[in-house]
């Protein structure tokens, strides 16, 4: 298969709405663990989950595409070093993808409380109920988050580095908008 | 011929109180009110944005008087102590002492008092009574279902309250799309009888 110049629509598609998902997933969760409980504490908690969630389902046609259509080579002028920082990063950016709401699930049923997708779809228990499990799980989330935020932090630094000062097309290749 | 008949009710008359006795001694007399308190289980299941959550009363104190040969006049008293609540989470457990919710410093326990039971068929029973939750009392109703063994029966049961007819949770909490009005209680207890003499 020869490489593409461009990611395919759905790639594309699908990329954007894990981006936005994450992004705002990311500080609800931060603004959400420090409220005193209350009943906007709960809803946040709440919507935060059904985000969360939504990514873990999107990923599912993520892995897919990833896997059954060819993406775009790295562009030509890009020395080795950054080629390889860039893969390892897409990896770990996959693998936490799956891990930060898999471990926000696996807490959840943990401390007890069930999922329920939209409040309408009960989701299964993960694990059984047990605090101490739960606690860990929570440092378990906390502790993917961050690394979540890094790399989210990373990728995005990199992709502006691209456009703006390399000025090639590696950016445009994902936002099909910004082609010149 | 009238003798006959006169020794066939004079037979009867002692025979009946026999097979009477016989009934009793599958199914021995007396009252179950030796209540077995670490047997004692108060559970309840409230759904906060439609997410079910389980909490349980730890202590709770119950006296009951059932004559399975006299189930109306069976009588039904809980004191629950209201600090003893686990709501599922640490966070939910601090929260829910607090003067929203039961206001355990002015109002430390709930209770129930019977006022009527009434036998539905089998070993199903109907329970009304009055319930005192943070100074408001309200008539409820609940199925009971007895499972005797030997002597000792268990009492199980599960009714449906609304938690803001007691004003548990009012204020910002009062918004029954967060934490919905209904709560799943029920409860489990078991009672001794004292050995029939
Ligand atoms: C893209 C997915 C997700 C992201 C980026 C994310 C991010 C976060 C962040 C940043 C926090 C605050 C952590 C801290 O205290 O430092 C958090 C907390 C939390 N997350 Fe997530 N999360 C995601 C998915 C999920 C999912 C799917 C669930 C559950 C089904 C979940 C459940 C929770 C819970 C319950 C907390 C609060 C923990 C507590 O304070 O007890 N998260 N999340």
């Amino acid at each position: 298969m020869n490489a593409p110049d461009q990611y395919s629509k759905p790639a594309v598609v699908v990329h954007w709405m894990i981006a936005i998902l994450v992004l705002v997933a990311l500080p609800l969760g931060y603004y959400m663990t420090d409220l005193s409980l209350s009943p906007r504490k709960l809803q946040l908690i709440s919507w935060h989950k059904w985000i969360g969630f939504t990514v873990l389902l999107l990923f599912i046609p993520r892995l897919f595409l990833r896997l059954t259509k060819p993406v775009p080579a790295p562009v030509g002028t890009m020395p080795g070093w950054q080629r390889a920082v860039a893969s390892i990063t897409h990896a770990v950016l996959y693998a936490l993808i799956i891990a930060v709401p898999l471990s926000g699930w696996l807490m959840s049923s943990a401390k007890g409380f069930p999922v329920v997708y939209l409040g309408l779809v009960p989701l299964p228990d993960l694990v059984g109920k047990d605090e101490a499990l739960g606690n860990v799980l929570k440092s378990a989330h906390e502790v993917l988050t961050s690394g979540l935020l890094i790399l989210v932090g990373l990728h995005i630094a990199a992709a502006l580095k691209h456009h703006i000062i390399d000025r090639d097309e590696t950016l445009a290749r994902m936002v099909p908008l910004l082609k010149r | 011929m009238k003798c006959n008949r006169i020794l066939a009710t004079a037979l009867v008359s002692l025979v009946l109180p026999l097979a009477g006795t016989g009934a009793y001694a599958a199914q021995p007399a007396g009252t179950f009110d030796q209540v077995l308190p670490a047997k004692n289980r108060i559970d309840f299941v409230f759904k906060q944005m439609n997410v079910p959550v389980k909490g349980y009363f730890k202590k709770a104190n119950v006296d009951l008087a059932f004559d399975p040969a006299a189930p109306a006049k069976s009588t039904v008293r809980l004191d629950l102590d209201l600090g003893s609540i686990d709501a599922g989470s640490s966070d939910a457990n601090s929260e829910v002492v607090g003067k929203p919710w039961f206001d355990v410093k002015a109002f430390p326990t709930a209770t129930f008092v019977s006022s009527s039971v009434k036998p539905l068929g089998g070993d199903r029973y109907e329970m009304t009574g009055k319930l005192t939750i943070k100074g408001k009392t309200r008539d409820v109703t609940t199925p009971v279902t007895v499972t005797q063994n030997g002597n000792t029966a268990a009492f199980d049961g599960a009714f449906t309250l609304k938690r803001l007819e007691f004003a548990i949770g009012d204020g910002t909490w009062s918004d029954t799309s967060i934490v919905a009005d209904e709560i799943k209680v029920s409860f489990h207890v078991e009672a001794e009888r004292r050995a029939a003499k």
